[in-house]
């Protein structure tokens, strides 16, 4: 510690061009940590689910509907202990440039198969209620500054014309992969508007036992198998990764991306701390003069480069936690419970660690290493 | 017993193909409490022999023995040490640190000192009281004078209590009154606080200073005494009758 008046010193002979250097490096592990939770969130999504609920969709694909009718077969399957259903809505609000995602639901189904949405009792009264009603995200509510009891108009983009729901209930879920940017109203009021198509886009099927999750899937979709409409039943947590697998290898492309930056603000970083270190030939001999040994300027260069690092660190990786946290950012409501975890910050402080000595070990040896004579005659 | 024994000392540098020859089997001893002054044209080997002295250059033969160790014998680790604890260096570009202020300047040597910071503060303050610039201390080399800056390098050199003091051109940079100023501290080091001092200097008033005084020429030692041109240039230029 009794070096780091030195160290900071030295840092401060060029202030411009420390900050700059810090702020290159805080960028690159502020990137860095973005891009990691990109990864991080997209596989806590495809492992999010509730072992005892099934999703059920149209064996050609997801865009495809279900008979309504299927409920009530679905009910009486074996095992299983409640049924809801739901569809993609797709409207789009004002200039639709804030994306989020619009649900038609069977309300009081809906609400009992999702505990984890919690509201007021009162809001979820008057949600059940009224035909009209819509149930919003805290953090789009938050978004658009909406207030409860006001109307808001979608605009249909699967289901055309102007589609004015009230706010009756604002949620917020207890599990951050449920998401907040999402708006869902009735699916009654939709199959009145449509004229009764009677269609669902997808059922979720509460079973009894986790263990028989597999032998129920299999006996609904035999159920429908010779249908119009058959069917394909799996866990919830493979629904939500069959729709992961949607973004292709993004880890990949987002770990190229991140460790692309990094490497790049290295080579800024490492350059600046040789400019530095080479400036000041003259005076590292005159520390040798003074007795300092090869060690100790060893230490004092690695010191420097790690001030530098640690800085840029607390700044990128402590940035991105808070600003995720306090923005309450969803990417548009596709990446729900966006959130730097302890594991990125852990990877980010690894990051800045290696940066750290890449960037001093040169300018370290460099300095160790001077010969004193030849680096007094250069300037004398 | 000498403090500084340099025994048949024999060092050359390579430039490119030619060999340069400085020192040819050079014997001197430094009593302790005396205060040297090796003059002689440039490239007459003076601050070589200081540097040999250091333990900042090696000879190619011979040995150089300071307060009992010896330094010609001494690996890079060992040396760095032993600098820290035996040797106070002053350059003539006094060399001081920019970013840091005088106190932080004269406090660097004890840096590598196991003492406390309290106890560094006393020996600083002490320094910087002795060469009488306790008043700038927190002042940057930029905001001193040449003299100012000179007299914290010597509060730096002295502020470890080295065995030895070197001194490379200490009054180069410096106008006359700065001279008279810094040479009058280094007398007053030697007579007051018994500090071996050994400088190299063109500067014949530096050389008045001195109780003993070398000529080297062509890497051979001459005692001053038996240089009359050099006593009496000195005593003109100290303004005394000849």
């Amino acid at each position: 510690m009794k070096y780091l008046p030195l160290v900071l010193a030295n840092l401060g002979r060029h202030k411009k061009r420390t900050v700059l250097t810090i702020i290159s490096v805080a960028l690159a592990l502020f990137l860095f940590a973005s891009l990691q939770t990109v990864t991080t969130t997209i596989a806590s999504a495809a492992n999010f689910g509730n072992a005892r609920r099934l999703v059920s969709t149209n064996a050609t694909g997801i865009v495809f509907t279900l008979p309504i009718a299927y409920a009530n077969r679905l009910q009486a399957q074996p095992g299983v202990e409640a049924v809801t259903w739901a569809n993609w809505f797709g409207g789009r609000y004002g200039d639709g440039k804030r994306f989020f995602a619009t649900f038609a639901i069977d309300p009081k189904s809906y609400l009992e198969m999702y505990p984890e949405m919690v509201m007021p009792e009162e809001q979820k009264q008057a949600f059940l209620r009224e035909r009209t009603a819509a149930l919003v995200g805290k953090s789009l509510m938050d978004a658009f500054g909406w207030k409860l009891g006001q109307n808001i108009t979608l605009q249909g983009t699967i289901f055309p014309g102007d589609w004015t729901f009230t706010i009756r209930a604002v949620y917020k879920p207890t599990d951050p992969q449920i998401g907040e940017d999402v708006v869902m109203f009735h699916h009654e009021y939709m199959e009145e508007r449509l004229g009764r198509p009677g269609q669902a886009g997808w059922y979720i099927v509460k079973i009894d036992r986790t263990d028989r999750a597999a032998p129920i899937a299999k006996a609904i979709d035999d159920q429908f198998r010779n249908s119009s409409y058959p069917t394909k039943t799996g866990t919830e947590q493979a629904f939500n990764a069959s729709f992961a697998t949607m973004w292709g290898n993004v880890s990949l492309l987002m770990g190229t991306i991140g460790m692309a930056v990094v490497f790049a603000i290295l080579l800024v970083t490492a350059n600046a701390m040789m400019m530095s270190a080479r400036e000041r030939t003259r005076e590292v001999a005159v520390l040798k003069t003074i007795g300092f040994g090869d060690r100790t300027l060893f230490g004092v260069v690695m010191l420097e480069a790690g001030v530098v690092a640690i800085t840029g660190a607390v700044i990128g990786l402590g940035g991105a936690k808070v600003l995720y946290k306090a923005t309450h950012f969803s990417g548009g409501g596709f990446l729900p419970g966006f959130d730097v975890t302890g594991s990125t910050l852990a990877l980010g402080s690894a990051v800045a660690l290696v940066l750290m000595v890449a960037s001093g070990v040169v300018p370290a040896i460099r300095a160790a290493r001077l010969p004193v004579i030849s680096a007094l005659r250069q300037v004398e | 017993m000498a403090l500084v024994e340099i025994r048949d000392v024999y060092k050359s540098f390579q430039r490119d193909t030619q060999r340069i020859d400085v020192f040819n089997g050079i014997t001197l001893d430094v009593d302790e409490g005396s205060f040297l002054a090796l003059m002689g044209p440039s490239g007459s080997g003076k601050s070589t022999l200081l540097n040999l002295i250091a333990g900042l250059d090696k000879p190619n033969s011979g040995t150089i023995t300071v307060a009992g160790s010896m330094v010609s014998a001494m690996t890079p680790s060992q040396l760095a040490p032993w600098r820290a604890r035996h040797v106070g260096f002053v350059f003539q570009q006094f060399n001081l640190l920019p970013v840091l202020t005088a106190y932080q300047n004269v406090e660097l040597p004890l840096l590598l000192t196991r003492l406390s910071k309290k106890e560094r503060d006393e020996r600083v303050r002490l320094a910087l009281g002795v060469v009488g610039l306790d008043d700038r201390m927190d002042h940057y080399p930029r905001q001193l004078s040449g003299g100012q800056e000179q007299r914290v390098s010597i509060a730096r050199a002295i502020v470890a209590d080295p065995t030895v003091i070197l001194l490379d051109e200490p009054t180069g940079q410096l106008d006359a009154k700065s001279s008279q100023e810094v040479l009058a501290l280094l007398r007053r080091l030697n007579s007051e606080f018994k500090k071996t001092i050994v400088i190299v200097t063109h500067d014949a008033h530096a050389a008045e200073r001195a109780t003993t005084v070398l000529h080297l020429e062509k890497g051979d030692l001459i005692r001053g005494d038996a240089v009359p041109s050099l006593r009496s240039d000195a005593a003109a230029a100290a303004g005394m009758p000849r």
